[in-house]
């Protein structure tokens, strides 16, 4: 663990920025161009097609390159739920996990019947709507 | 045989052009000019072209796992700083720590080399857990324990980090088609082995349970409200009757994070019953394939454990002595789930499975006999 710790993504210089504009801008005007002499019926129209949409692929590519690589990382925590429940009346109480909690850990007494108060149960939710693939299953 | 003429110098140079971009406006030169530049550029540079972007896609991987790495590190000192109050930073231990290696034995003769290995992995386990003591001077045991497991879960992101950043500048060095291949083949299952890590750091720091505990939970809800008795290294017992039949149910001892040692525990209940025990039945989490669904219950025969292969060789070693038939019931889930914070469908499974259970000790045995049931899996999160 020599190395210093860097949680943010590298930052992108703001000539390639620049650059990546000026090219997108002279991408469009060629697209523009070739339109024009297609008005014309000029028959180089499609040299300007050309150079316009690789313009065009090369510059938005790099933007989005440049995007996700500024993007911050992040690691997802799922949200916890604690189920309490009371064994001798069945009141249920279902809260965020904190520190200390265990499946099976007795609580205090129930505030209803003072019973006694149990943790029935410590999980996450995962919603998979659309993930699944159907076909095989 | 328009190129034969140039060679032969029959035509003028200045028609050269022409008969490789017939049509002669300027508009088809450039295009034909330009499509074989490409086809040039492939035919020479394609595979090279091809490593660069592997080792791009490679370099990204390896930006995120670092990442992964660094918040291992950042969230197991900053549990450590938390419930250990140390008077010194523990920084510079815990960075010791993510570095520590475990050699196995040597095997060129196999003969005992299951009792070296558990030699080899005791020490290591009294190494950790005194670390972790130095560094959390104020932790209760089941705080050294997730203490202790989050260090491991944060040292195992360290090497992933490590393997893939050698190999990546390997790869780089040598400008190695085969070695940039293979490790951009396998870094998508790296990458979900290495946030699965993540996951299980963030679980062991706050005590969770995990998939992996499946099999400690339906067994502690056999053994909930019955009086229980340490056995061998940290696992509890309790004797029960289920269905008639008297049972002795064992489990690693939670909420710590902790597997303790079944194979063990196990043997010293046959001996204690001198061998008359009527079935084994073993309940474990299992790596489930792609299509099956997380929390599907499988039953089968043989002992169902995992880990470096000791406890799995003692429970067969007991069980033959004395011919007792031995049952798995399997709770299925990924590598993922197996060691993140228990999802619902798993924790809805160990419902079904302590049915099961009682299902095959009907099936299996008669009243009046003495069975064991072994619930596996780290307890961390699981009380008892």
């Amino acid at each position: 663990m020599n190395d210093e710790t860097d949680t943010t993504a590298r930052k992108i210089s703001s000539i390639v920025i620049i650059v990546i504009i000026v090219a997108l801008a002279l991408s469009l005007s060629a697209l523009y161009q070739a339109y024009d002499l297609f008005i014309n019926e000029d028959p180089t129209m499609g040299l300007w097609l050309l150079i316009g949409f690789i313009g065009l692929a090369l510059s938005t590519y790099m933007l989005l390159q440049t995007r996700s690589r500024m993007k911050r990382f992040t690691l997802k925590t799922p949200p916890i739920t604690t189920t309490i429940i009371c064994s001798k009346c069945g009141f249920k109480n279902v809260r965020n996990f904190e520190r200390g909690d265990y499946i099976l850990k007795k609580l205090d007494s129930c505030s209803k019947c003072k019973g006694t108060l149990m943790i029935s149960a410590i999980y996450r939710k995962v919603d998979e709507k659309g993930k699944e693939l159907k076909i095989f299953s | 045989m328009q190129f034969f003429a140039v060679v032969t110098g029959l035509i003028h140079l200045e028609m050269l052009p022409f008969l490789f971009f017939p049509g002669g406006d300027s508009l088809s030169w450039i295009f034909q000019a330009f499509f074989s530049l490409i086809f040039v550029v492939f035919v020479f540079y394609g595979q090279r072209i091809q490593m660069y972007i592997m080792i791009r896609e490679i370099q990204g991987s390896l930006l995120r796992l670092k990442f992964i790495r660094d918040e291992g590190r950042k969230i197991a000192l900053k549990t450590i700083k938390e419930i250990g109050k140390s008077e010194v930073d523990p920084a510079e231990r815990v960075d010791r720590f993510l570095e520590y290696v475990t050699i196995r034995p040597e095997s060129m003769d196999p003969a005992g080399i299951v009792w070296k290995l558990e030699h080899i992995l005791d020490v290591r386990e009294e190494r950790f857990k005194d670390e972790v003591k130095l560094m959390a001077p104020a932790a209760d045991e089941t705080n050294i324990n997730n203490l202790e497991n989050t260090l491991e879960a944060a040292a195992a992101l360290n090497f992933i980090y490590k393997v893939i950043r050698h190999f990546y500048l390997l790869g780089k060095k040598t400008l190695s088609l085969y070695i940039i291949m293979q490790i951009q083949m396998i870094l998508p299952l790296i990458m979900r082995e290495a946030e699965a890590y993540a996951s299980a750091l963030k679980a062991f720091s706050y005590g969770q349970p995990i998939g992996d505990g499946a099999g400690a939970l339906v067994v502690a809800k056999l053994m909930y409200g019955r009086r229980k008795r340490k056995i061998e290294k940290d696992c509890v017992v309790a004797k029960i009757s289920i269905e008639g039949r008297t049972a002795y149910v064992i489990k690693a001892e939670g909420p710590g994070g902790n597997v303790g040692k079944p194979g063990e525990a196990i043997k010293r209940v046959i001996e204690e019953n001198d061998g008359k025990i009527s079935t084994v039945i073993m309940i474990d989490a299992a790596l489930k394939l792609e299509g099956e669904k997380p929390g599907e219950i499988a039953e089968g025969v043989g002992a169902a454990i995992g880990g470096p292969g000791t406890e799995q060789y003692k429970i067969e070693n007991s069980i033959l002595k004395y011919k007792i038939p031995i049952h798995a019931v399997l709770i299925k889930e990924d590598i993922g789930d197996a060691v993140s914070p228990m999802r619902k469908e798993i924790f809805e499974a160990t419902e079904a499975a302590v049915e099961r259970v009682k299902c095959v000790i009907k099936e299996k045995t008669k009243e009046g006999d003495t069975i064991i049931v072994a619930g596996i899996g780290n307890t961390i999160g699981v009380g008892q």
